[in-house]
């Protein structure tokens, strides 16, 4: 009995310790911020690294995205005569949900887990120690520069997503399947709001860019310094990041789109 | 050599991005329409606005007119003090009269105007006399279920 209470108490204590650990590393990243951002030729490269590699399978998806959207969006409207509202549809879907959480998916998949790679190798070669003998701070060296390039990269790769989606599903309805160019654009026009959709949307990813870099960057710097930690680090990204931003986008959603 | 061109691609991602945001909200949300035309505000009393909103359209013939600024309640006569932003395009004479309708059998509600036939037109801050409420589907049925109650009534003794 005491054995099984104590053990509950160390997993608690420990579990608290975890928090909070990351909230220290979290309110240091966002404090290194303007400093990171005064030296921007380290987050530039960085930017470099996670954004522009990551714009083709952004953008090659949302096409896809947008394709699929119209097609099953044409099915279900036309049994309701409503098939005009297809772009008002593929445009509220892509600009509200699709857009920020599957481009932060894709990020985490994509560029998530480079980062920790990355990460988890330089603590598992010793170039983190390394560093610190140096008298130089690997969290604002090093983390910093990834965490801040994320933040920037993430809202242009949602937008960039949500756009060519819209213009996938203008191929899909209006060029393939002929609903008219008028009403798509019209009904989208209409029904979609710049601040409560288009911006809403926006923040969404902003929120998204945050947390998937710092979840990945947090696996890799407190991975066990081994490959099998590093493997096990990475894995760990993908999941937490990918379930964190389903569960965020819920809140997000809660709080923004009440009726 | 290595380093302008790191700035160049990254420029280039961010201007991607700008474009791609310029392109959501021109294209999908219509940002430029709404908030360059030039409107002039009209106002009108309603008994009921059934489930009119902001931004509903106006529309004369079906053709986008205005847009409905801002719904209040007055509570002096007790009724639905609509404001609405008239495009300076489009002038209508001081009788017109509105009616709030709905497009399709269930669709949006939006504000239909009907030109009156008087000489002067409708001046900024104007507000409209002739007003017909939405109809609402609960009074409507009840009505239906009313008349057909006298009816089933009425029918045995006319017999």
């Amino acid at each position: 009995m005491r054995l099984i209470l104590a053990g509950i108490g160390a997993w608690v204590r420990q579990w608290l310790a975890d928090v909070g650990h990351a909230a220290l590393l979290f309110f240091r990243l966002l404090w290194l911020g303007p400093s990171c951002l005064k030296r921007f030729s380290l987050v530039r490269d960085q930017m470099h690294f996670l954004g522009n590699h990551s714009l083709a399978i952004i953008a090659v998806s949302g096409l896809f995205v947008g394709f699929v959207l119209a097609l099953q969006g044409y099915n279900t409207l036309q049994k309701f005569g409503s098939a005009s509202a297809l772009g008002l549809l593929v445009a509220l879907s892509l600009v509200r949900e699709l857009g920020p959480v599957v481009s932060a998916l894709l990020f985490t998949g994509r560029a998530g887990t480079s980062l920790t790679a990355e990460i988890g190798l330089m603590k598992a070669g010793e170039q983190l120690s390394a560093m610190e003998m140096m008298a130089i701070d690997p969290v604002s060296r090093i983390l910093a520069p990834r965490f801040w390039a994320g933040v920037l990269v993430m809202p242009i790769l949602g937008t960039v997503f949500s756009a060519v989606g819209i213009v996938g599903g203008w191929l899909v309805g209006v060029v393939m399947i002929g609903v008219d160019a008028g009403s798509f654009w019209g009904q989208m026009q209409d029904g979609v709001d710049v601040w409560s959709d288009v911006g809403n949307g926006f923040i969404k990813t902003v929120v998204f860019g945050l947390t998937v870099s710092f979840i990945a960057l947090r696996q890799g710097f407190e991975a066990q310094a081994t490959p099998e930690g590093v493997a096990r680090a990475t894995t760990r990204t993908v999941v937490m990041a990918s379930l964190t931003v389903l569960a965020l986008d819920f809140v997000l959603t809660a709080l923004m789109f009440k009726l | 050599m290595q380093r302008s061109n790191t700035d160049v691609w990254v420029g280039l991602l961010v201007v991607v991005g700008a474009a791609a945001l310029l392109f959501l909200a021109m294209q999908s949300a219509n940002l430029l329409s709404i908030s360059w035309q030039k409107t002039y505000e009209i106002n009108a009393l309603f008994d009921n606005i059934g489930g009119l909103k902001k931004q509903a359209a106006v529309k004369s013939a079906g053709v986008v007119v205005g847009r409905v600024q801002d719904i209040r309640f007055d509570d002096k006569s007790f009724q639905a003090n609509v404001v609405m932003a008239m495009d300076v395009r489009y002038q209508f004479p001081k009788d017109s009269s509105l009616k709030i309708l709905t497009s399709g059998l269930l669709g949006e509600q939006y504000i239909g105007i009907e030109a009156g036939s008087e000489v002067a037109n409708l001046a900024p801050g104007d507000k409209v006399q002739s007003t017909q409420s939405a109809v609402v589907l609960e009074n409507l049925i009840s009505r239906f279920l009313y008349n057909k109650a006298s009816d089933a009534g009425s029918a045995p003794a006319g017999n």
